[in-house]
């Protein structure tokens, strides 16, 4: 059998990308659930609140969904670019499209009381932990 | 249309040749350079950066875009989680001598600064007719 070979330099490059990207996944990382997904998040304490900020330049307040369960957030969304109908582009660094990221928080959050605010391309989350979730002193007797 | 998946990137920071004098990150914006009829613009994204915040200047035909973010909301907060860095924005671009320089506009929206550079009278494409 001849095995035929149009490009070995695309085959081997394939083959590189291909262990790359096993590589840079997070399967091995201890990082949160969904590391990798656009988009990429800060997370602060904040006292008793979880403070989740995400970058998201150029996608629409209407176009956010985000969603709180238990101790996950889901921040859904669509990035649209629209130019104007005769423009010829000359350089396109900025990427478009659909984005579903769930995180994974260390606490349970109060689903409630879930602050968000969305002010120059910045997402920012307030999730209070649940009641539930809050340490309790004990008092000894 | 969309339906592609957007991809994570990490933000640009500006590497040692272009380091600068004054305290703290900088990062390169992505940017889309497109031209219509009339005019060249530029949109760059720069999360973060107050309209107050940016300092848009013109000289020598060198366009340089300032985006201070203020990092003051992050000073009481404890990070516990980080995947990116927060940091001011600067990018240069030399501009085409056809453009009209006292035309130039910008806006800023959710984060993406838009500059329109209008062309010049003398460089507006124009229909030449056969006789």
């Amino acid at each position: 059998m001849v095995i035929r070979m149009r490009d070995p330099f695309s085959t081997l490059l394939g083959l590189q990308r291909a262990m790359d990207n096993v590589m840079g996944s997070d399967w091995f990382g201890s990082r949160t659930s969904g590391a990798g997904a656009f988009p990429l998040i800060n997370v602060f304490n904040d006292g008793d609140d979880f403070v989740v900020v995400a970058e998201l330049p150029g996608v629409k307040k209407e176009d956010l969904d985000i969603k709180v369960r238990g101790d996950t957030v889901r921040i859904q969304g669509k990035k649209t670019i629209a130019y104007e109908e005769d423009a010829s582009v000359h350089r396109r660094e900025r990427a478009a499209g659909e984005f579903d990221r769930t995180v994974t928080l260390p606490d349970q959050i109060d689903a409630a009381m879930v602050g968000a605010e969305y002010r120059d391309g910045v997402l920012t989350l307030r999730l209070p932990r649940a009641e539930s979730a809050k340490p309790r002193t004990v008092t000894i007797n | 249309m969309v339906s592609q998946e957007v991809a994570p990137r990490e933000k640009r920071e500006l590497d040692h040749a272009q380091e600068r004098t004054e305290a703290g990150r900088f990062f390169s914006p992505y940017s889309d350079i497109h031209e219509t009829d009339r005019a060249v613009i530029v949109s760059m994204e720069v999360p973060g950066v107050d309209k107050s915040a940016l300092d848009i200047q013109l000289d020598k035909g060198v366009l340089t875009v300032k985006g201070r973010v203020d990092a003051a909301k992050y000073q009481s907060l404890r990070p516990i989680y980080s995947e990116y860095n927060v940091g001011s924005f600067v990018r240069t671009f030399s501009v085409s001598p056809k453009i009209d320089v006292s035309g130039i506009s910008a806006t800023v929206t959710d984060g993406v600064l838009r500059i329109e550079l209008p062309k010049a009278k003398e460089a507006l494409a124009r229909k030449i007719a056969v006789n």
